[in-house]
């Protein structure tokens, strides 16, 4: 039973990982049909600077994981914001060209991060109770994946509270069902892409962070491995719903920890044959609208 | 002007580009005979290994370039997976070699064979979605691949990579001494691919494929299947991208995990998009200016100029990468033709014509592929 336990838990902390990255790059599609290549180096980004503020305050202490988690979401969101009015602004209603132009940016962007900070993974160290394990049923978790968890749902309720509760959030509510009319009711869409982009940023900015925590190590390439996991758990949850992005992100995770456990390792391969699956019998995936 | 001299006319149009394109081939197939120097492009004379094995390689990511320009540009698929295919070429021949231990041509053959069969199952899955979500599914496929190449390393030497048995190969293609012979076969290669691209597409599945790119219901409505047509244009680009793979594999006498990565997917789409969208000659330029760029800005990043400035300078310049990725998002900015769609639009507008990016083209029919489901809410 405890092997049972840790898989169970281990996944939805790995799925409350995948959430973080996936709710933005979710927003993001679903309001401006952009998939964002670079939301990747956001988090790597985040992750370095989270990184370097966490090396300047000691890294032993809470305040300093804190203050590196918020540095890192300021980072995510400040860095999707230039993106966002530099490079997706100027190409507006050209899809095609914003993808490119964002699968230019975090080619550039890891190459930048490998001259900056090397090539090599950099081991990292936080708090200390990050290391210890709590024991849940007789199976021992890692404390990370509390702290996930814990992220994820504050991520979530927040975003959640913020689209329904405010008047931006409901703007872009009304834009990811329908944007014309939106527009139509004289209401200037564009200024959401740019909130949208930022709150996508800060998500996975934390992230990032976190991810680094999770890993252990920070590198050039930790966006990259995330991104295709959000981009499977965002096809897989349907494009644009953010109640799919979270349901799918923890069956993502889970059937990857059990498949890794019980099958040899053969998680990755397995979540991509679940988005195979998901594409046959329902393309618009789990909670998407129909294509 | 009678009727006949228009028709001459028209007639030399069209074979023009075709004496150059037939000029060019014997130009480079006599290459390695001549003595030619272009100092700042080519490390060596043309007839020594140096050069020729540079040529080769600009001329294998040319064959792949125009393989995906046929997906791209024909086709209107825009796949981040096409490296799994290049990838499923360079490791089935190597696989096929030392594995099963079979000679060079049906290794060949088997490796062509494999590429197409994963091409089919992960192209009519993928398919069953398009646009955007389209290149996220190519990109879950091709990464799945490149785990599994990391993976199983006992089969494709993992990490590491796998080199190319030359037991099975014949002596000509091996060593330094016969770079030659590969540069003749990789020529080959390369005119193959841009033969049977030029054969997609003029036939009449190109024009299908064209059609449904543009607008995929009037296809429907005609009677016509999108789906198989789009499906075949993706197998055969598939398959050329396997034959460039092949080659890589001969050519660089062994293949590493970065052949079936989405780097090298995204790589190709440089070369694409950097040459021009929806041309032939443009993915070929792209092809080849990319390689030449790359390997430039290798040795630029390694010279004592950029390892004097200060770090502002000295960080980003010495990446190839990322001066490759500043360059590709200024071409799609502000020449989103490439090279040869700005070229082309020049022509046209001097014959007063009207200008279209191929790019542009497929973002209107992706906006007539959404605007249906938005018209039918305002009802």
């Amino acid at each position: 039973v405890s092997t049972l336990v840790l898989t169970l838990i281990t996944g939805v902390g790995l799925g409350a990982l995948y959430f973080l990255v996936a709710s933005g790059l979710s927003l993001i599609y679903g309001l401006m049909h952009v998939l964002n290549f670079a939301h990747g180096a956001f988090l790597t980004l985040s992750a370095f600077i989270g990184w370097m503020v966490a090396q300047a305050l000691g890294t032993e202490s809470w305040g300093s994981f804190l203050a590196s988690i918020a540095v890192g979401a300021l980072v995510g969101a400040a860095f999707a914001t230039l993106t966002e009015l530099v490079l997706i602004r100027p190409l507006y209603e050209r899809h095609i060209e914003q993808v490119l132009v964002t699968v230019g940016l975090s080619f550039a962007a890891v190459a930048l991060f490998e001259g900056i900070w090397g090539t090599d993974a950099i081991n990292i160290s936080g708090p200390p109770w990050l290391k210890q394990t709590t024991e849940v049923l007789g199976a021992r978790i890692p404390n990370t994946y509390w702290v996930l968890m814990i992220a994820a749902v504050l991520v979530l309720a927040a975003l959640v509270l913020f689209l329904k509760k405010t008047r931006y959030g409901m703007i872009i509510r009304a834009g990811v069902e329908n944007r014309s009319m939106v527009t139509a009711l004289g209401i200037d869409v564009r200024r959401s892409f740019t909130l949208v982009f930022a709150i996508g940023g800060a998500a996975a900015g934390i992230g990032g962070v976190l991810a680094m925590h999770y890993s252990t190590f920070v590198s050039a390439h930790l966006g990259a491995t995330l991104l295709i996991f959000a981009f499977i758990v965002t096809v897989v949850g349907g494009l644009g719903s953010l109640t799919g992005a979270a349901v799918a992100s923890v069956i993502v995770a889970v059937l990857q920890q059990f498949a890794n456990f019980y099958l040899g390792g053969t998680g990755d391969f397995i979540v991509v044959i679940l988005l195979a699956l998901v594409l046959l019998v329902r393309p618009s995936g789990l909670m998407g609208k129909r294509a | 002007m009678t009727v006949e001299s228009t028709s001459r006319r028209a007639a030399v149009k069209r074979y023009v580009p075709a004496m150059v394109g037939v000029g060019l081939v014997v130009l480079m197939a006599l290459l390695p005979m001549l003595d030619i120097s272009i100092p700042g492009i080519l490390p060596t004379p043309t007839y020594m290994p140096g050069s020729l094995a540079l040529l080769s390689l600009c001329m294998v990511f040319a064959a792949l370039a125009l393989s995906y320009n046929l997906l791209l540009g024909s086709g209107g698929m825009l796949s981040f997976g096409h490296a799994l295919y290049f990838g499923a070429g360079a490791y089935g021949l190597g696989i096929a070699l030392e594995h099963f231990g079979v000679p060079l041509w049906p290794g060949i053959l088997i490796a062509l064979l494999g590429g197409l069969v994963i091409a089919f199952i992960t192209g009519a899955v993928a398919m069953r979605v398009s646009g955007i979500p389209f290149a996220m599914v190519t990109l879950a496929f091709a990464q799945a691949g490149s785990v599994l190449v990391r993976r199983n390393s006992g089969v494709t030497g993992g990490e590491e990579g796998l080199s190319l048995d030359t037991a099975q190969v014949p002596d000509f293609l091996i060593g330094v001494v016969n770079t030659r012979n590969l540069y003749w076969l990789t020529l080959v290669v390369l005119v193959i691919v841009y033969l049977v691209t030029l054969w997609v597409d003029t036939s009449r599945l190109g024009h299908l494929a064209r059609a449904t790119r543009e607008n995929e219901q009037r296809v429907r409505v005609l009677g016509l299947r999108p789906y198989r047509a789009r499906l075949i244009v993706f197998v055969i680009a598939a398959g050329l991208a396997s034959l460039a793979g092949v080659a890589y594999m001969l050519l660089q006498s062994g293949t590493v995990p970065r052949a079936v990565s989405a780097d090298l997917t995204i790589t190709i789409l440089v070369m694409v998009v950097l040459g021009g969208v929806g041309f032939r000659w443009g993915a070929i330029v792209g092809g080849v200016l990319y390689t030449l760029l790359d390997q430039r800005l290798t040795v630029l990043a390694g010279s004592e100029a950029i390892a004097g400035l200060p770090d502002v300078l000295r960080v980003p310049l010495s990446e190839p990468l990322f001066i490759l990725g500043v360059l590709f998002i200024l071409v799609v900015m502000f020449l989103p033709g490439g090279i040869a769609g700005t070229f082309d639009g020049w022509l046209r507008r001097r014959r007063g014509e009207r200008a279209r990016t191929a790019l542009r083209t497929l973002d209107d029919a992706e906006t007539m592929v959404d605007a249906p489901e938005q018209s039918e809410v305002r009802v």
